[in-house]
């Protein structure tokens, strides 16, 4: 336990260490809550890097969280690919037609240059940004859509759980690619400033496949991908399942597991067994009408199932939180936090849960 | 039958397509192809739906199997065939995002399942409201991933509920996944944990309807 009041990279990285920091780390990952915030539409607060730059810093003075979170939205990454994304007024920006319309267009395909890449050059603009104005004293998290993750955008999921079972051959040519292109990403943006890497990886969830496919793919890619990233990541399941694989997940070297509500959090943090530190599991689309005392319960809960002993960034379960979800719930969160997220956490051994699951 | 339906949904579940079509036609030699498929397939894709709301079945078999299925089925019972359940006028339709696989899978299950209905595609609120009316659908599926597209369905649902009273709306998908209440809130009738769901919802229906 550290009583001595610390910076939020330090309490961050305390956190990781396995050791107790002053209290527990809160990373909301907010970004259209940005667009709000400045006064823009979502479209329009995309386009340039100093609006985002803006929103987060407004965003983390006002929530009290210990990250920025310059994500702009995932179909920016296959917008360098030739794919294009279709804006939405109240909701993240989606992936528009598929950029792979046939499996053989996987035989010529070839990964993009970052440098090319206007959408992508903006998010290094803003994490150059951020990292002027906050230096090392808030981690910034970058992210990259995991190689085997991203053919969901590229090519459609059906199509792309068909090639998986039934066309190993392309499925390893796209892996390459996908590979090659997520590393020279990731790297980009550890050069830019950002402090670590989110490599969402929904795919790899149990809910999505099975683990015995997992040790076959998604996990293989993850080695062969994290092991040429030049910093720390934190592997993301997106609300998915990953109880059953968080050993084989910590096995290719990632330092945080995003994990699901579907899952307990102390059986959780009993299998990372201090192997990697949890990122979760707050309930992001149930969040949205929670009541402040509703807040309240849920952030103790989840620091009383797995915030001793370090290893808990509490946040949403999902990797971001909707915009639908209004200030007053957040900033009941951060309240929560200020409250019941202070080491020792001696409460813990005194609290009933007035409503266990 | 009962002793077939558990090797069936292993072989499905390990891909095992040889001896998934192997069981389908044992199934057959005793049953008439819709009674094979409502005493072997039905139950048998009940349970995958299950297994994966418990989490011991990916989606990516559920996909499959629901693929594999529908593939035997429409060998022995084509669209045309008379056995098919046409009734009630039945479609499902992605809602305003992009996501497919959830529609897929259930339409998949659907028809492995018996039922002949619309395939929509993904569409918005306003076509899609005007698609119901013309075609005088009597029970509608909604799928979505996104949560703003699930929170559109209550603007579906009170147009409907006006303009085509006595229509059955039943929605899926990840948002009301994680918020029990969301399929209340934004006025559906029931909603789907899995595909598998998805039918024995429509067949109560159509119970009802009779």
């Amino acid at each position: 336990m550290n009583t001595i009041a610390m910076n939020s990279m330090q309490r961050t990285l305390t956190a990781l260490g396995q050791q107790e920091p002053d209290r527990v780390p809160l990373f909301l990952l907010t970004t259209l809550h940005g667009s709000r915030e400045v006064g823009l539409p979502i479209q329009e607060y995309f386009s340039r890097a100093e609006n985002v730059i803006e929103g987060q810093m407004r965003l983390l003075r006002k929530y009290r969280g210990d990250c920025l979170y310059p994500f702009f939205y995932a179909s920016i990454e296959t917008e360098a690919w030739g794919g294009d994304t279709v804006f939405l007024p109240d909701g993240p920006p989606l992936c528009g037609a598929p950029v792979i319309q046939r499996p053989e267009d996987i035989d010529s395909l070839q990964p993009p240059s970052v440098a090319d890449a206007a959408g992508l050059g903006r998010v290094l603009d803003s994490i150059r940004g951020l990292k002027a104005k906050v230096g090392d004293t808030v981690p910034i998290i970058g992210v990259a859509i995991s190689p085997f993750s991203l053919p969901v955008m590229q090519m459609g999921f059906d199509h792309y759980i068909e090639l998986i079972y039934e066309q190993p051959e392309r499925f390893e040519r796209l892996m390459q690619a996908n590979i090659d292109f997520c590393v020279e990403w990731s790297n980009a943006q550890l050069a830019a400033g950002a402090t670590a890497i989110c490599y969402f990886d929904p795919v790899s969830s149990t809910t999505n496949i099975p683990r015995e496919l997992y040790l076959k793919t998604g996990q293989q890619v993850a080695k062969r991908a994290i092991s040429r990233i030049k910093g720390p990541t934190a592997t993301h399941l997106a609300s998915g399942r990953g109880l059953p694989i968080i050993g084989d997940i910590a096995d290719t070297g990632t330092a945080v597991v995003g994990v699901s509500v579907l899952e307990d959090l102390a059986e959780l943090k009993a299998a990372a067994n201090r192997r990697v530190s949890l990122l979760g599991n707050l309930n992001g689309i149930e969040m949205r009408h929670w009541t402040a005392a509703q807040a309240e319960l849920e952030v103790k809960r989840a620091i009383a199932k797995a915030g001793r002993g370090g290893g808990l960034l509490l946040g949403d379960n999902h990797g971001e939180i909707p915009c639908q979800v209004p200030d007053e719930v957040l900033l009941a969160i951060g309240d929560a936090v200020e409250r019941w997220g202070r080491y020792p956490l001696d409460w813990v051994d005194d609290w009933t849960d007035p409503k266990p699951a | 039958m009962n002793e077939l339906i558990t090797p069936f949904r292993l072989s499905l579940e390990t891909l095992d397509r040889v001896q998934a079509d192997k069981l389908f036609q044992q199934a057959l030699t005793q049953y008439s192809p819709i009674q094979a498929v409502e005493k072997l397939v039905v139950p048998a894709l009940e349970q995958i739906g299950v297994a994966w709301e418990e989490g011991s079945v990916a989606l990516s078999q559920v996909y499959m199997s629901g693929r594999f299925c529908e593939e035997l089925v429409e060998r022995v019972l084509p669209p045309s065939d008379p056995d098919r359940k046409h009734q009630p006028r039945s479609a499902i339709v992605v809602l305003s995002d992009y996501h497919m696989l959830g529609k897929r899978i259930v339409y998949s299950v659907m028809r492995a399942s018996g039922f002949e209905l619309f395939d929509y595609g993904r569409m918005d609120v306003d076509e899609l409201v005007q698609r119901v009316l013309d075609d005088r659908l009597r029970v509608l599926l909604i799928s979505v991933l996104m949560l703003p597209s699930a929170l559109k369905v209550k603007e579906v649902c009170a147009r409907l509920r006006v303009a085509a009273p006595g229509i059955r709306i039943a929605v899926g998908g990840a948002p009301f996944l994680f918020d029990a209440q969301l399929w209340q809130e934004v006025g559906a009738d029931a909603m789907g944990h899995s595909a598998a769901d998805a039918v024995s919802l429509v067949q109560r229906w159509m119970e009802e309807m009779q």
